[in-house]
């Protein structure tokens, strides 16, 4: 009787605790949930839907419920289980990333690698070189970019235009496109970085809107809202992937029979060097004087000040850089959708991109592959639950967020050792 | 110390307003090459603030502050931003609640201190990303400067290590380390003394005349602690509200009325101290 | 430009201003107290209009005839529901974070802005929802030379309605507990605990303040505009954080100085360019005003702590 007595109260503040929940639930889903705006000939009217609410309250009360009983009971093994994450030793990591990059390049052998999934390996791949892009800005230098969409849309942008009028090929412009990018990049950050990082979120957002709103309107350049269409595709040395072409095709070069996937499996493997060469380049330079500069800059600005770094030209070269890979990726996404519009580069990308690089870990290449498939591969999969897809998409960044705040991934490896190991200290992980 | 005592720092008529408080009024001293100058005075005298404006954290209100190199290369250090202070008159300071790189490894910390030159032979990053041997040497060449720096203070096996995790007398003396792996003419600590014990304040003080023997160095000083104050200084600055009160060799100093009264009001074993000295 | 189109242009604008202003405070209280942009307080003012609407179309259903009886149950209405809405965001959202890497709260909170405006989209629809107009009136008046200025009595109740709100909340935060208790949190969230602040509370009754401006903002949009749907707290929500911004984070007056800013130029904007590059010339000021003056208007000027 007394242990019984000893044993309710948890279990009875529990329940209290979920019925409070539930009514809180039931109260926010009353003006909303429970009933619904209706157009009619009349005018607006209502249809009451109060079950919506009772269920609703009833999930609620079930799941805190349910929540502080796993916590109880369960939290210890699944601490456990997650703190087993980040404790992965440096070599299995390495190895793992060399596993992924081989399974990467191996896959359109594979029997079930049919055109769809290439496809859908191909924008998750975009959003894994955005990611590691927007790394050297956030995770790196920590410079709170909220409008890296920007600079992925002036990619693309410069891309379709410089070809449309100058007739340049997709290899030229691209370098172009991340010159440019980095350009704006260097525009935008010279009076803005040295502002405290809150507002430099702010008005990098602000920056967002504004390439946005100036592509939707300035329709003599950019055709308005009805965007760019019949981009040039890109061709390998001059190869085109059409079935007929000007020039020499890549099916006729190679005497093979023309098959449309033959551009799609091109495309993934253009994006996927593309990305390789993103998170090869972070990976060497956050072992350079520069890396280390914006890596001393996000940990602590005045102590940098104080051993000789121009805070400006260690945080303008962290975001020209950044913005540059942006560009990159920009005309990849041109010349992969042959059409691009306004609408492509909104801020729910930023928030995506950035979304992707705080949950990978900051700093973590292969968190950040993670994420990214995490956060816009799972969603593409479930298409089909259409108009629940980005609140599952919304929910998903909140749940993610508060279950590991520090992100998937967040060990941070020296840059240098003082007695390096010979077999660890050239090893990257890509 | 060193020959003809050249001055290498001239303050003169430095004064400081926030707003409507005048944290440093007209103050001026020198403080002369290879020697050891400490700035003492009560709490809020503005000690750090004076600091602030030597290393360009703070814009003087009025004053010229003239920092002469062995070279005969002259500094207007009022005039420049902090990081040219760093980077181009070797003004390099600590600071008084320690800011290290922590998330960073201890040895990166000295490495970074190093910036300036390694991005030189990085070539601006070039060389490093295609890593040739230019870059390769200047960074072994880095490395083992931060190795004889680890060494001397005592921390070459925690190297490795993030520079956060190191216990507080560590963190004090990686600081020192950092500040001089960037290549000091003058270096400014700020209370490198604070929150050690007596075994690791009579350390640093050795350590503090070492370096300052071996490198040719001159140190400005600001310390609570009068007993290393007076067994390590030639020169002390006593300032209290902002306002230099005494200035002049150790003995002089321990022994100037205006200095005790400033310090009997205020915390009262220092006053003890100071009149005591360490014995 | 002719002193009437001046006029009224300026009557528009303090009227935008006065949104703006609003929904700014919200956001302004949050990053003073724990330093976090609260991305989700645009969708907030969303869910305030669409309250709102809902109990506009509750009272005529019920046959409630006196505007100013309806406008006031509603107004009590969308507060009391908003509110709600605000301080499950911090309870759910941002509450467990306090103390983790400073990127964790404000991805949290961009999270849950996706959540709100696409829950309020499914159990809304997507299409806009449109009211008949409910306060109509309007006075013309003569500024010479036959020009005439015309205010509407709905821009009188916003404006004053707007002013009466901000008055009050100054007093709060000057002269009660309640506002001793948030500027001290704001302050020393650690030090504050110790002196027997309940910071949670505090912090919680700051979202709860700043969800019922957000909502007195969209009951007014509802009434002003007649159309809203699920997605204008976004941009809604970014320019009254710009305002906060531009009149200095952190700073109540400030907010409220920023919301009139934004307002009058959005107003005066289309009066000499092109209107569809408004939204460019708000976040031009902003970065204008960033780079001159980096504290924002009223921002005290930080001294460096080093």
């Amino acid at each position: 009787m007394a242990a019984a007595d000893r044993q309710r109260p948890p279990f009875v503040a529990m329940l209290r605790d979920s019925a409070l929940a539930a009514v809180v639930a039931a109260l926010l889903a009353v003006p909303l949930l429970g009933v619904r705006l209706v157009d009619n000939a009349s005018g607006l009217t209502l249809d009451r839907r109060l079950p919506l609410v009772l269920y609703a309250a009833a999930a609620v009360f079930a799941g805190r419920l349910l929540l502080s009983l796993a916590g109880r009971y369960l939290a210890p093994s699944l601490r456990g289980m997650t703190a087993s994450l980040p404790g992965m030793p440096r070599n299995s990591l390495v190895i793992f990333g060399w596993v992924l990059v081989a399974a990467a390049l191996l896959l359109p052998w594979m029997p079930f690698a049919e055109r769809n999934l290439i496809d859908k390996l191909t924008l998750i791949l975009i959003y894994v070189m955005l990611g590691w892009g927007l790394n050297i800005v956030v995770g790196l230098a920590g410079l709170l970019d909220l409008g890296y969409v920007a600079f992925y849309a002036i990619g693309a942008y410069a891309y379709a235009l410089l070809s449309m009028h100058f007739g340049l090929s997709f290899w030229i412009c691209l370098p172009l496109a991340g010159l440019i990018a980095a350009m704006f990049g260097i525009a935008l950050g010279f009076p803005v970085l040295r502002l405290r990082g809150d507002y430099l979120a702010i008005v990098t957002l602000g920056f967002g809107e504004i390439i946005r709103v100036v592509l939707l309107n300035w329709q003599a350049v950019t055709n308005g809202p009805n965007g760019i269409t019949g981009i040039e595709r890109p061709t390998l040395f001059g190869l085109s992937f059409s079935r007929a072409a000007d020039g020499p095709t890549f099916a006729g070069f190679f005497g093979i029979e023309y098959a449309p996937a033959q551009r799609v499996y091109f495309l993934y493997y253009l994006i996927l060097a593309l990305a390789m060469l993103t998170t090869l380049f972070a990976q060497r330079i956050r072992r350079l004087p520069t890396g280390r500069a914006w890596e001393a800059l996000r940990e602590d600005e005045i102590a940098c000040r104080s051993l000789g770094m121009n805070p400006v030209t260690v945080k303008l070269s962290a975001f020209a850089i950044g913005a540059s890979f942006a560009g990159l990726a920009g005309s990849f996404f041109a010349t992969r959708q042959g059409f691009i519009s306004p609408e492509s580069f909104s801020f729910i990308e930023s928030a995506t991109i950035l979304a992707i690089v705080v949950l990978g870990g900051m700093g973590s290449q292969i968190g950040i592959v993670l994420a990214a498939v995490l956060l816009v591969g799972l969603p593409e999969w479930f298409r089909d639950l259409a108009e629940y897809r980005m609140l599952v998409f919304g929910g998903a960044m909140v749940l993610i967020m508060l279950w590991r705040p520090q992100g998937l991934l967040s060990r941070r490896e020296p840059t240098v050792l003082l007695d390096p190991k010979p077999a660890s200290a050239e090893a990257t992980v890509p | 110390m060193s020959e003809p005592a050249a001055t290498l720092l001239q303050v003169d008529h430095l004064t400081m307003r926030f707003g409507g408080i005048t944290a440093i009024s007209d103050l001026s001293f020198a403080a002369k090459r290879g020697d050891i100058t400490a700035i003492i005075g009560p709490n809020g005298a503005g000690k750090t603030t004076v600091f602030n404006c030597l290393t360009g954290f703070y814009q003087p209100t009025v004053g010229r502050l003239e920092l002469t190199h062995e070279t005969g290369k002259r500094f207007l250090l009022e005039r420049m931003p902090d990081f040219r202070i760093a980077r181009d008159a070797h003004v390099v300071r600590t600071f008084q609640n320690i800011r290290l790189f922590a998330g960073m490894s201890v040895l990166e910390n000295l490495v970074v201190a190093q910036h300036i030159a390694l991005t030189r032979a990085s070539g601006y990053a070039v060389a490093g990303l295609l890593h040739l041997p230019v870059y390769r040497k200047a960074e072994r060449r880095a490395v083992e400067k931060a190795r004889y720096w680890l060494d001397r203070m005592g921390l070459t096996a925690s190297a490795d290590q993030p520079a956060g995790s190191l216990p507080y007398g560590s963190q004090r003396r990686l600081e020192i380390a950092r500040a001089m792996c960037a290549g000091p003419v003058l270096l400014c600590l700020d209370e490198p003394a604070a929150g050690l014990n007596t075994r690791e304040t009579n350390e640093l003080s050795d350590l503090l005349r070492d370096i300052r023997r071996e490198h040719g160095l001159s140190i400005l000083l600001i310390e609570h602690d009068m007993a290393l104050v007076m067994e390590i200084s030639d020169h002390v600055v006593v300032l209290d509200h902002g306002a230099c009160i005494c200035h002049g060799p150790p003995a002089k100093v321990r022994a100037d009325p205006a200095v005790i009264s400033a310090y009997l009001g205020t915390p009262e074993d220092e006053a003890i101290a100071l009149t005591r000295g360490r014995s | 430009m002719t002193i009437d189109i001046f006029l009224q242009q300026l009557v528009n604008g303090l009227t935008l201003g006065a949104f703006y202003g609003l929904i700014a405070l919200g956001y302004t209280m949050v990053y003073g107290i724990i330093g976090m942009i609260n991305f989700a307080h645009g969708d907030i003012y969303m869910i305030g209009a669409f309250v709102a609407l809902i109990g506009f179309v509750v009272l005529s259903t019920i046959g409630v005839v006196s505007v100013p009886l309806a406008i006031l149950i509603v107004l009590v209405m969308a507060m009391f529901f908003t509110a709600c809405y605000g301080w499950a965001v911090e309870r759910i959202a941002y509450r467990p974070l306090r103390g983790s890497p400073r990127l964790a709260p404000l991805i949290s909170a961009i999270g849950m802005s996706i959540v709100l405006q696409n829950y309020v989209q499914i159990a809304q629809g997507a299409r806009t929802k449109s009211l008949q107009p409910i306060v109509n009136g309007q006075y013309s008046i003569d500024v010479g030379n036959g020009a005439h200025v015309t205010v509407s009595l709905l821009q009188i109740i916003i404006i004053v309605l707007t002013v009466a709100l901000m008055a009050g909340f100054t007093w709060v935060i000057r002269s009660t507990p309640l506002g001793r208790a948030q500027r001290a949190t704001e302050q020393d969230a650690t030090m504050a605990a110790l002196l027997g602040v309940n910071v949670n509370r505090t912090i919680s009754i700051t979202f709860v303040i700043g969800a019922s401006l957000a909502a007195v903002a969209g009951m007014m949009a509802t009434l002003y505009y007649g159309v809203i749907d699920f997605y204008i707290g976004f941009i809604a929500g970014i320019k009254a954080f710009t305002a906060a911004v531009l009149g200095g984070i952190g700073s109540l007056p400030g907010a409220m100085l920023g919301g009139l800013a934004i307002g009058l130029i959005e107003s005066f904007w289309p009066v000499f360019f092109d209107l569809a590059y408004r939204d460019v010339a708000v976040f031009g000021v902003l970065i204008l005003v960033l780079i001159f003056r980096p504290t924002g208007l009223l921002g005290r000027p930080e001294i460096e702590k080093v």
